[in-house]
């Protein structure tokens, strides 16, 4: 209505005046634009398309072919077993206490506190996750001393793993749990009480509802977060990078080595080609993420 | 209370389990704050961060801070004059845009940091060599990490507030479009504005990846350079840091809390 009034007055004027004003308007989203293009699709490109070049410049398949060299294939392997391994840990773990969660008053201090925690460990950690975990199961470690003095358990009898692969998998559970309560909280939160009580006036019982409603409901949900936890994991790099100073088994290790000694493999611009496989990986298994998401978030209404 | 909730029983179950996961290795790193190599209980460590005499040792650690609070102003300033501007802009004018806008401001969640370091390491030489290398320039890294996180938080405070008919009102009254902005839409949504400020804070803060491979000294990368000297220092900062952390969420839980209760 006031739209209609107010051009009554000057039509050619104000209309006039609204298209100048929307040319400059664009104008306000160049600086983020440029922004964005510095500094997110620019380093993408760059990281991804040096993978195809020599460092004279030239046109080379060879670093991408190392991708298929076995000792990049190992650690590829690497990578994905341990995200695997404890995104599914994680997942399940999470799910639980997002169930046990069900019961907290969902504005009362109990859960303020663990959605605080669990943020902080999940986004938040990094460095600080390998330094809590030296602390306690390093050689000096806490617990580890408790175990050797106390009850005369050497859990490095066999050699120190913490710094190694083995040693990477209770400190990523320790971030893929509260990850997990994070990104699966929500849909569990989403189920509906009304469904619960349909099931049981038609004779279901409390079991019989998590088989046939419950979990075919949060499956997707479930799904989705279990690959965003395994795309957490693959491209975490400060807890690994802390823990092994030295070796690369795992693919972003692999990446740092090959920024900062130039050649691995006798070849340059390794790092490119790595960041290519890593961002393909990631790429297809974020795309997975948001086909299921997609499907999960029909009965988030 | 929902009633899908498992018994008590069970949760109580689940929640002492898991809780047991999480406070060993905290409570662990607590512990070992207080004990020398043998054994036995000290507080030197903790003295320590006012001895003289490990100044020394402590000041990598300094150092790094202070380029972890400037970072965080810098990263700060971008999202709040930079980002903030341009989600109200795109909201207001162009509608049509929000789906690319929150897909760009999203995407970094599936660019892991390692591969943008790839990247960003040709650009900061060329950054260093025109602007310098002064550690503030990871800022325009950082304000790329910190996008989905801030995005979220304004964007909740943006769809909670009608920014169109606040905007129209301003405007009839005879407001130019800096006081609409600043006076106007600005304090409407400043519960998203002040979660996206912490949050990123928290980011810049923990952010460990981009500074140690571009080789500049911030608190984490500070930290992994004193372990090499005293392993009790960094267990110190450690939980400093993360009681730091877990009181910005805190914080955010609480404002955020004011955002849900402010929607009719």
């Amino acid at each position: 209505m006031t739209a209609i009034a107010s051009s009554d007055a000057g039509v050619s004027r104000s209309a006039g005046r609204r298209r100048s004003a929307r040319s400059w308007a664009w104008l306000g989203l160049v600086p983020f634009a440029v922004y964005v293009l510095l500094f997110l699709a620019l380093p993408t490109v760059l990281a991804v398309g040096s993978g195809f070049f020599a460092s004279d410049g030239t046109f080379t398949w060879d670093n991408i072919a190392a991708l298929g060299d076995p000792v990049v294939l190992k650690t590829f392997g690497n990578s994905a077993w341990l995200s695997a391994l404890t995104a599914v840990v994680g997942a399940v773990v999470g799910a639980l206490v997002c169930y046990a969660m069900l019961g907290l008053d969902a504005a009362g201090a109990m859960r303020t506190t663990v959605d605080a925690a669990a943020g902080v460990l999940a986004q938040f950690g990094g460095v600080m996750l390998a330094f809590a975990f030296i602390a306690t199961m390093g050689v000096q470690g806490v617990v580890t001393m408790f175990l050797r003095d106390m009850l005369g358990i050497d859990i490095y009898a066999n050699g120190t793993w913490l710094y190694d692969m083995p040693g990477l998998v209770l400190p990523y559970v320790f971030f893929q749990v509260p990850l997990m309560v994070i990104t699966f909280m929500p849909s569990l939160s989403a189920l509906k009480p009304q469904w619960a009580e349909a099931n049981l006036t038609l004779g279901g019982t409390r079991a019989g509802f998590w088989l046939r409603i419950g979990i075919p409901v949060l499956a997707p949900s479930f799904l989705a977060s279990l690959l965003l936890l395994f795309a957490s994991g693959f491209s975490s790099y400060a807890t690994a990078a802390a823990l092994a100073s030295q070796g690369s088994q795992i693919v972003p290790l692999q990446i740092r080595a090959a920024l900062t000694s130039e050649t691995v493999l006798g070849r340059e611009n390794l790092a490119g080609a790595l960041a290519l496989g890593m961002i393909l990986v990631v790429g297809v298994v974020m795309w997975l993420y948001s086909l299921v998401q997609r499907r999960a978030a029909r009965w988030q209404s | 209370m929902n009633r899908l909730a498992p018994s008590r029983l069970t949760r109580w179950i689940i929640g002492a389990l898991v809780a047991a996961f999480f406070l060993i290795p905290l409570g662990s790193t607590l512990l070992y704050t207080f004990q020398m190599p043998d054994g036995s209980a000290t507080l030197a460590h903790w003295t320590s961060l006012a001895d003289p005499e490990s100044a020394a040792k402590l000041r990598p650690v300094w150092t790094g801070l202070t380029n972890s609070f400037v970072l965080a102003v810098v990263t700060v300033t971008i999202v709040l004059f930079v980002l903030a501007p341009t989600m109200i802009l795109v909201n207001l004018r162009f509608p049509r845009v929000k789906a690319l806008f929150e897909f760009v401001a999203l995407l970094p969640i599936s660019i892991p940091a390692i591969v943008l370091v790839v990247g960003l390491a040709p650009i900061y030489l060329s950054i260093a060599r025109s602007i310098g290398t002064g550690s503030w320039t990871l800022a325009f890294a950082y304000g790329i990490t910190v996008l989905p996180f801030a995005y979220r938080s304004i964007q909740a405070s943006i769809d909670a507030a009608d920014l169109k008919t606040l905007s129209e009102a301003a405007r009839s009254l005879g407001a130019g479009w800096p006081t609409v902005v600043l006076h106007v839409l600005a304090p409407n949504i400043r519960q998203g504005l002040l979660a996206g400020s912490l949050l990123s804070i928290a980011v810049v803060l923990g952010e460990f990846t981009i500074a140690s491979l571009l080789n500049r000294d911030v608190f984490q990368t500070s930290m992994l350079v004193v372990s090499k000297q005293d392993p009790y220092l960094p267990a110190i900062f450690t939980l400093l840091a993360l009681t730091l952390c877990f009181v910005l969420l805190l914080i955010i839980g609480r404002v955020g809390r004011g955002i849900r209760k402010a929607q009719p």
